[in-house]
């Protein structure tokens, strides 16, 4: 079907202002948060309601035009990145609370609305909705279904994938499937837990019912300098082995810290290799007694300097450095580029070496803002996208990273999702067996493959092509493939 | 180890060739579980000899175990080091393995507050209907690399693979634990527990029958004697509790002794749905999301499915005497494709305990 002839039937099924098809109109959908990769759309449609996701679905199945779903544009991976011959389908218009249900500790939303708008609405009944993702001001609740976003309280309370109950989502096909249920399980096989992080490549979300917690009543936290990297790891370790779950636990390393402290000047010790940033939230009672344990496990675990916040005032002052953490790295360099490894805890320091490595080897800048408490890195590389090759020479260094983070037992994203970014370390994560089970269940819900495209799963052959592949047990995993 | 896993990928080879289906069984525990009607010529996968603890590091808050693992050895390796299987899964005999636990899926006393074991699972090792040695997931707390499979495999009931190695994260061991008792009525506690868990209150399980509402605080000692002087009610002695929410987890109360002309339902709904009128005796736990409701075999089996729905849940033949009850309840025809469209992907030749969780899959 030729462009003009679907843009036809598309403003059968929507207004006119709800089909943009002018360049100057698709110029702010070609990326999403990842800007290093642009494609303009063929068209941008904005739909209202279901009923018209749903006709764009069947034409879109009906005429084999890829779909790409897109929430806020606040992703990190490229996951929204559009489709040269596919319609971008924007679900920012879908932004209704539908409902809210205190008593059950539930909000059923629309995929449109905005992470921070929920506990906004659940504040006055003393709930909020808790994965905090640091774009949680501006990203939608349905990016966060589809890239299973974490946060900075997750360790204590989980990613999306724990706080949801129940999806209405459209298949390709534009058919609707109910997942999950108002109770704390359903019946048949767990599809919640594989809609969510799916990226987009497996159905459309209508609609979210999550679930909602009670607001803690006090939240403090502490703060630990360490004059070594490695003591402040091993402090982590021991305030976990302590049996203490903090709220969060954040660490930074020395270019971090004066990056952020030159920016917003918090008072951060200047002197420190790493700072740990350490929180205890709950009732008044558990909060009083964790705070005593952390600051006493800081000062064993050999921390040359420890505060703790004496009010809410200077909790936030204390979190607002990390929170600037990548505006801080915007300051100090023309481009940055956020990696988002997870690994376990216990390799922190042999990781951090390797990263110092790398950074010297490719001549590049890195800051290391870190999860601590569940081992999700995000080193920032700097660099200036207007010098010829730096760019490259970044994803290159950005791959070896995510290498180093498989190649101890962890994963190539913690929470950023895959997308087009980090297809290629797919091939290095998996091997081809396990990638053959990833398209299998695309197939069972998107056999013609038409739910954003070469996202998230590569294929066989391309990771073949790329040549840097995981070995499984010793076995050439793609042996059966041709070579290039 | 790695014969045991030859073996198994052998069997599974053979048996989809000959497309002879495979019962995959380790501890026996929850046999009764599930459509349980064999089929005549099936052949049985024993998992118990797949066992052992792979990797264990407290500070990390995960461990590694086989499936064929015994729930106990897990339990008391994690216990020795303060920390525990926060979901308390029920293990229904001595012989429950981590396996077992995980393809059925089925959480304890502590899930409405702390997570059901998919919350836990992080990674697995399994095969697949090909005998293919499969890696998903990891041992880290986040990773969104690629599908969820691991999660997908948890109340599976091994229709999709067989499970031979499992990571989950693990949870330190409360400090105090104590359990109280307060006289109530079915209307009221439905609102108490509502009304309790939208509080930040240090509350890990709920239990009402026969208007005796139980709970349980777990924590520090100070948060614990202070919600207890706010909520109320008679504190039962620590060896009282701790046998209390042990006859819940593993059924041995006597609500759930079931004689021959009885069944046992499990309701999964909204938390504050009213009480429901159904004919039997019920108790609640999951501050009112779980009911179990024991009546008579020849109950109204649409009027207790048909309650379920309309509180947003589903409804569950848990234990039951009858051979041909199809004891899951049914799905939407859209979801009954997506089933059978990963079904088939998984484990093509139909293979994989089939019809243990639907009569189509």
């Amino acid at each position: 079907m030729s462009r003009n002839e679907l843009i036809r039937r598309l403003q059968a099924i929507l207004p006119a202002e709800a089909v943009l098809h002018d360049n100057e109109d698709l110029r702010p959908y070609e990326c999403d948060g990842l800007s290093a990769y642009k494609q303009l759309p063929y068209f941008v449609v904005l739909p209202h309601n279901e009923a018209q996701v749903i006709e764009i679905l069947k034409l879109c199945h009906a005429t084999r035009t890829p779909v790409v779903a897109r929430g806020a544009g606040t992703g990190l991976s490229g996951g929204a990145l559009p489709h040269v011959s596919g319609v971008l389908l924007s679900l920012a218009r879908l932004n209704q609370i539908v409902s809210i249900n205190p008593q059950a500790r539930t909000a059923c939303v629309q995929p449109g609305v905005r992470n921070l708008a929920i506990s906004e609405v659940a504040k006055p009944y003393g709930l909020y909705y808790a994965p905090d993702p640091s774009s949680q001001i501006a990203c939608s609740i349905g990016g966060n279904v589809a890239e299973n976003s974490g946060g900075v309280h997750c360790l204590k309370y989980g990613l999306t994938v724990h706080n949801i109950l129940k999806l209405r989502v459209l298949t390709i096909a534009g058919e609707v499937l109910e997942i999950g249920g108002e109770g704390l399980d359903s019946a048949g096989y767990d599809l919640l837990a594989l809609m969510t992080g799916s990226e987009g490549l497996l159905g459309i979300v209508t609609e979210i019912v999550v679930k909602l917690i009670p607001l803690p009543q006090k939240a403090q936290l502490v703060m630990a300098s360490f004059e070594d990297i490695r003591k402040a790891g091993q402090a982590v370790a021991n305030i976990i082995g302590a049996g203490i779950i903090p709220a969060g636990m954040e660490m930074m390393d020395k270019i971090t810290i004066h990056a952020v402290e030159e920016f917003l000047q918090v008072g951060y010790d200047l002197n420190a290799e790493a700072i740990l940033l350490c929180e205890s939230d709950g009732n008044i009672e558990e909060v009083s007694d964790e705070i005593e344990r952390i600051e006493m496990i800081m000062q064993q675990s050999g921390a040359t300097r420890v505060s703790t916040s004496q009010n809410d005032l200077e909790r936030l002052r204390f979190w607002a450095g990390r929170k600037a953490a990548f505006p801080a790295a915007g300051r100090v360099s023309p481009d940055y580029y956020c990696m988002d490894g997870t690994i376990p805890r216990k390799h922190l320091a042999k990781v951090l070496q390797g990263i110092e490595m790398l950074s010297q080897q490719y001549g590049l800048r890195c800051m290391n803002v870190f999860h601590a408490g569940d081992g999700n890195l995000h080193p920032l590389i700097l660099y200036d996208a207007n010098t010829p090759g730096e760019l490259e020479k970044t994803e290159e260094f950005g791959a070896k990273i995510l290498e180093m983070c498989i190649s101890v037992g962890g994963t190539i994203t913690g929470e950023h999702g895959v997308g087009i970014e980090k297809m290629d370390q797919m091939c290095t994560q998996f091997g081809s067996a396990e990638l053959a089970v990833f398209r299998a269940i695309k197939t069972a819900f998107d056999p013609l493959e038409l739910l954003n495209p070469g996202k998230a799963i590569p294929t066989l052959h391309r990771c073949a092509e790329m040549g840097a592949m995981h070995v499984h047990q010793g076995a050439d995993k793609f042996a059966h493939l041709p070579r290039f | 180890m790695q014969s045991v896993i030859d073996h198994y990928q052998e069997a599974i080879r053979l048996a989809a060739e000959n497309k002879t289906p495979l019962q995959i069984r380790a501890g026996n525990t929850k046999t009764f579980y599930g459509n349980t009607a064999l089929l005549p010529s099936s052949n049985t996968l024993d998992i118990t000899t797949y066992h052992g603890i792979v990797d264990y590091d407290p500070a990390e808050l995960v461990i590694t175990a086989r499936a064929g693992t015994r729930l106990s050895e897990v339990e008391a390796l994690l216990n020795q080091h303060g920390q525990m299987l926060a979901f308390e899964p029920p293990h229904f005999g001595e012989s429950a393995t981590l396996g077992g636990c995980v393809a059925a899926g089925l959480s304890g006393p502590r899930r409405a507050s702390t997570g059901a074991v998919r919350d836990f699972v992080l990674g697995v090792r399994m095969l697949n209907g090909k005998g293919e040695d499969l890696h998903f997931g990891g041992q880290v707390m986040k990773n969104v690399a690629g599908y969820d499979v691991s999660r997908l495999m948890v109340g599976a009931l091994g229709t999709l693979g067989v499970l031979l190695e499992i990571s989950l994260k693990v949870l330190p061991k409360p400090i105090v634990e104590t359990t109280l008792c307060i006289p109530i009525g079915e209307t009221a506690a439905i609102d108490k527990m509502n009304r309790w868990a939208g509080q930040p209150l240090p509350i890990s399980a709920t239990c009402y029958h026969k208007d005796q509402l139980f709970y349980r605080l777990s924590g520090v000692e100070s948060a614990v004697k202070a919600a207890q002087l706010k909520l109320g009610g008679d504190e039962l002695n620590e060896q009282q509790g701790i046998s209390f929410w042990q006859s819940i987890r593993e059924q041995t109360d006597h609500f759930f002794m079931t004689a021959s002309h009885n069944n046992l339902w499990r309701l999964s709904i909204a938390s504050n749905a009213p009480p429901l009128a159904l004919a039997g005796e019920q108790l609640f736990e999951w501050n009112g999301s779980l009911r179990w409701l024991k009546n008579t075999v020849d109950c109204d089996h649409q009027a207790i499915r048909q309650a379920a729905e309309k509180y947003g849940g589903h409804a569950i033949l848990f234990r039951h005497h009858l051979t041909n009850a199809s004891v899951f309840h049914p799905l939407s025809s859209g979801l009954v494709k997506i089933h059978r469209a990963l079904k088939e992907q998984f484990d093509p030749a139909g293979i994989f305990n089939p019809g243990r969780l639907y009569p189509e899959l």
